[in-house]
């Protein structure tokens, strides 16, 4: 194999997250620097503690020999127990045996009933997909649905690379939708139906839209009247809508509660809630449960033909089955301890701790960033990022193209060097021309930001000092 | 039912003569696919016009059409109908001539009562929940040297933390360990760096032929038959299978002649062949390779410029003495090829081995011969999943080193594996000598690996009858067999072979005390079908 003869697509596509920064970052942690990662939204990573009934339940079920001994009520509570026996009823020859391809049907079950729990309507197991990840799913509809690269996919910008590359991958063509800044994020439908007229212009159908809600790296929450435009859009211009709803759990303001897409439309009645195509995916390793290592996941498909969802299992078969201790994290996840049981109390208590502590952390990183120079920062309303404007002056830029560096791998770059601060620069998910940002996560422990953001801070105002002329940029 | 059968099958024949299938292997049946439960009431999708008067966007008219083309029959066709068979079993219990199905299809050795290996067990817990490591209430049901090696572990994650994404390799140190196995295994060093851990070796599999398939006119050699995994990926990714048959009446030898012949036959057809797939040891076929043999497929991908890709996830299953394992890593350095001189990519699995993890999606692959230009590519494919589930690396570094003779768990480890590999061996002979002893039923010895493979000739009539419901013959035996006595295997035709040649794979997994009624419903079954089909 020379890279010369390497399939195009895969020399094309780009996936930053893990890209030239973290590379270094890596490299740089090997020399002994300490480097704090925010590059990557990987909560347990940067000290969160697991939750503590997931990880008996899997034990037990990893273990199912402490299951048989007499004593084991003795140091495990009686609900993780009968969880644990639970789940290993529901597969054929516990965690080591293959599940069924689309993931075990108890916990598919499990799923659906969370979901008509969520949204007050009823969901079909049949048509709920276990995955490694929801990342897989993604890459298995979007391989589903491209076949080749007039095969457009409407994908926001500022987008997760995940969409980008897996487009690219597969020979497929982005059409980018602008998200805008100064609007909080929103969605502008006028720069939408621009973007599906000059992408048809130029001989490209246009056949699925990708919305993240909340948004990644962006963090918006969309509206109930925004998702509605959304849905009746996709209608209209016969796209299937592909809604990445993993960080549903992740919600730091009260004004725009996570609202399902599959809600919405069902909500709206009519013709189109039996005819709009959505596959919605969801996570463990996001929320309040962080359990990113785990690998599970699900998607699930409305109305898609019954043919078409066949054909989907028939590829997911290929690969056998998705791993089932995730599976398990999966089940557990939509289904956790409820009043009066006895994990009840510990649950709440973790999982309040974690999210209370993540809308403070989404506080003090926006504040932070908006109290230094020529950086402007949207709230986080949800998700796990914070998404800074860093408004680079014309002599940064210039250093930067004379180092061979796009300015905002250069800024970051910096900052790593600098800080140990390890970031995604904004190129890596797409931003308007000229304009920069860097994503970090909202992760690192409450007890470090303040550290953190001085350190940030101290790093960009010495930045824009030497770098800006003495007409420079004022934050206004 | 046949009439269903044979009207669906009529219109996704005229759907398959529009998709252009160019794959080699014969197609048993058309994909006739239920699913497994009614949906009541649900909104499972009628296909209606939408908004705009069109058909919805996603359709199989509009799918990828090479989703459509791909298959997989291990949990194809024959799995389908047992499935349904299940439920109508559950529903309505004797409505069928036996009250329990036998899934020979698939090599997932737990589903059939196999029993975890207790150490591997005990570590992976204490890694789930470290909690426990700190309590003594609950580090006492654990043996020491299983406490002792969760520590190890867990030291070579940051912070403890099992739950988040590893590198997008896998655990620096859990690669470490693997790659002193390696070493331990082949007496030739293994470079960690080189290990990229994935959530079984089936993603592996799907990034290199993403690496390699260009277009239709990239072709990768690949035995017949062959584990459906490959033609799948091919199929999916875009590329073009290039046989090459394996040699029946030599035990599925693999002849350096018939590669050369293949290859020759590609070029002349405008196929830019990439890479030569060879599973050792073999599925379905289970042959175990001679090094000469291997010299001679290195010698050959190192002459042609082929990428070899090497299947080695039942490398623990070897049921024969006259046989032996050797790695194709081991084979080429002993002959003193390196970096240089030949691409290897080789495979390692959980799943299968004594251990036969399938659940827990677990492996590796290891890349060696590769530019440095090249493997920044395949991490970059690889990084866009992130990394594998972190339970799964655990468990590949706990096969890769098992625990030694010194140990405190080693004789209960031992007797735990002897225990599993030796009943292994002895129901591949049971099963290998049953379907010798059937009529027109010959079948090669497995000398490794989870599977029988025994040919059938098929008189006339069963042929004529299969004909007649548009189902090739294997298909037809496996369908007829399934029906009779509820015993899952899968046609022959989902692996390839020889044009006219009809055989079906059947694992060696159930368990001993199942095998007494697997014999006699399948020799009962067979003298009754060929007393209806004989010439």
């Amino acid at each position: 194999m020379d890279y010369e003869n390497l399939n195009e697509n895969v020399k094309k596509c780009q996936y930053a997250v893990r890209g030239e920064l973290y590379l270094r970052a890596s490299e740089l942690q090997k020399e002994g620097k300490k480097i704090i990662f925010t590059n990557v939204g990987n909560p347990h990573a940067l000290g969160q503690k697991p939750l503590t009934f997931p990880r008996q339940v899997i034990a037990l079920c990893q273990a199912p020999f402490l299951l048989d001994d007499p004593n084991v009520g003795l140091v495990f509570p009686a609900d993780a127990i009968a969880r644990a026996k639970h789940y290993l009823s529901l597969t054929t020859g516990g965690l080591g045996a293959y599940s069924d391809s689309r993931g075990v049907p108890g916990v598919r079950k499990e799923v659906a009933e969370f979901i008509e729990r969520r949204d007050g309507y009823p969901s079909d197991p049949e048509l709920i997909f276990l995955t490694d990840g929801a990342s897989k799913g993604v890459m298995q509809i979007l391989n589903a649905i491209i076949r080749g690269e007039r095969d457009g996919i409407l994908v926001p910008v500022p987008q997760y690379p995940l969409y980008s590359a897996t487009i690219s991958l597969l020979g497929g063509s982005l059409v980018p939708y602008y998200l805008e800044e100064t609007a909080n994020w929103g969605l502008d439908i006028v720069n939408l139906r621009e973007s599906v007229a000059q992408a048809r212009s130029q001989g490209i159908t246009v056949r699925a839209m990708v919305i993240i809600n909340p948004g990644n790296p962006t963090g918006q929450c969309l509206s109930e009247a925004n998702l509605k435009e959304i849905l009746k859009f996709c209608y209209q211009n016969n796209l299937v809508l592909l809604g990445d709803e993993v960080y549903q759990q992740n919600i730091y303001q009260d004004e725009r509660p996570f609202i399902s897409a599959r809600k919405v439309l069902m909500d709206m009645g009519g013709p189109i809630s039996k005819e709009l195509q959505l596959v919605s995916f969801h996570t463990v390793s996001k929320g309040y449960w962080g359990e990113c290592g785990q690998r599970g996941a699900y998607f699930e498909m409305t109305n898609i033909p019954p043919k078409t969802v066949e054909e989907i299992y028939k590829v997911a078969s290929i690969s056998l089955s998705p791993n089932v201790p995730g599976q398990i994290f999966l089940g557990l996840m939509v289904t956790p301890p409820k009043p009066g049981d006895i994990s009840y109390e510990r649950f709440v208590r973790e999982s309040k701790g974690i999210l209370e502590s993540l809308r403070r952390r989404a506080q003090i990183m926006t504040d932070g960033f908006n109290s230094c120079r020529n950086v402007v920062c949207n709230f986080t309303e949800g998700a796990m990022y914070s998404f800074p404007q860093i408004r680079l002056p014309p002599k940064a830029i210039e250093a930067a193209k004379k180092d061979g560096k796009v300015p905002d791998v250069f800024y970051c770059l910096k900052l790593l060097e600098a800080t140990g601060i390890s970031t995604v620069p904004g190129s890596g998910f797409g931003q308007k021309e000229g304009v920069f940002h860097l994503r970090t996560t909202i992760l690192p422990a409450e007890e470090d930001m303040p550290a953190i953001m001085a350190s940030f801070k101290k790093f960009n105002d010495e930045f824009m000092e030497q770098y800006e002329d003495y007409r420079g940029y004022s934050r206004m | 039912m046949r009439r269903f059968v044979a009207h669906s099958a009529r219109n996704l024949i005229t759907r398959r003569r529009n998709n252009l299938t160019t794959c080699v292997l014969q197609h048993c049946t058309f994909p006739l696919r239920f699913l497994t439960t009614a949906s009541p009431g649900y909104l499972s999708g009628h296909v209606a016009s939408a908004g705009s008067a069109s058909a919805p966007p996603l359709t199989l008219d509009t799918i990828n059409p090479k989703v459509l083309k791909c298959e997989y029959a291990v949990l194809g066709e024959t799995f389908i109908l047992a499935q349904r068979l299940q439920q109508e079993l559950k529903e309505n219990p004797g409505s069928h001539p036996f009250d329990e199905l036998l899934y020979c299809n698939i090599g997932s050795p737990h589903s059939l009562g196999q029993q975890p290996i207790t150490f591997f067990r005990e570590v992976l817990a204490l890694c789930d929940h470290p909690v426990m490591l700190d309590r003594a209430e609950t580090r006492g049901y654990f043996s020491a040297d299983a406490v002792k090696r969760a520590f190890q572990i867990l030291n070579h994650f940051p912070g403890r933390a099992t739950g988040a994404y590893s590198h997008t390799q896998g655990i620096k140190g859990l690669r470490d360990t693997i790659a002193s196995g390696i070493e331990a295994r082949d007496g030739y060093p293994a470079d960690p760096n080189d290990i990229f851990l994935t959530d079984g070796a089936s993603p592996a599999v799907h990034i290199i032929m993403q690496l390699l398939i260009r277009s239709e006119k990239d072709g990768i050699l690949c035995p017949i038959p062959q584990y459906p995994l490959y033609s799948g990926s091919i199929t999916l990714h875009g590329g073009s299978l290039v046989p090459y048959y394996l040699d029946e009446d030599t035990g599925w030898g693999l002849e350096i002649s018939e590669l050369k012949n293949q290859l020759e036959t590609a070029k002349s057809k405008g196929i830019t062949v990439r890479a030569l797939v060879v599973i050792n040891p073999g599925n379905p076929t289970g042959q175990v390779l001679s090094e000469s043999n291997q010299q001679e497929i290195v010698e050959f991908c190192k002459n042609e410029g082929l990428v070899l890709l090497a299947d080695e996830v039942y490398q623990e299953n070897v049921y024969v003495p006259d046989k032996q394992f050797h790695s194709f890593k081991k084979v080429s350095q002993s002959m003193e090829y390196g970096e240089e001189d030949i691409s290897l990519v080789s495979l390692q699995s959980v799943s299968k081995g004594y251990y036969g993890e399938c659940g827990k999606r677990g492996g590796y692959m290891e890349v060696t011969g590769f530019s440095p230009e090249i493997r920044e590519q395949i991490y970059k494919v690889a990084s866009m999943d992130t990394c594998s589930n972190i339970s799964g690396q655990i468990l590949a570094s706990l096969v890769m080193n098992p625990p030694k003779v010194d140990d405190e768990s080693y004789e209960s480890y031992s007797a735990e594996k002897d225990a599993i590999l030796s009943s292994l061996a002895r129901r591949a002979k049971t099963l290998e000598d049953v379907f010798n002893s059937l009529e027109g039923v010959t079948c090669n010895r497995a000398e490794g690996a989870m599977y029988l493979f025994p040919r059938i000739e098929l008189p006339k009539k069963a042929t004529e009858a299969a004909k007649a419901v548009n189902t090739a013959p294997d298909a037809f035996y496996a369908r007829c067999l399934l029906n009779a006595t509820g015993i899952v295997v899968v046609p022959g035709c989902g692996f390839g072979q020889v044009p006219g040649q009809w055989h079906f794979r059947c694992t060696i997994l159930p368990q001993e005390d199942k095998i007494p009624t697997i014999v006699s419903r399948l020799t009962e079954f067979h003298k009754a079908f060929m007393d209806e089909f004989r010439d």
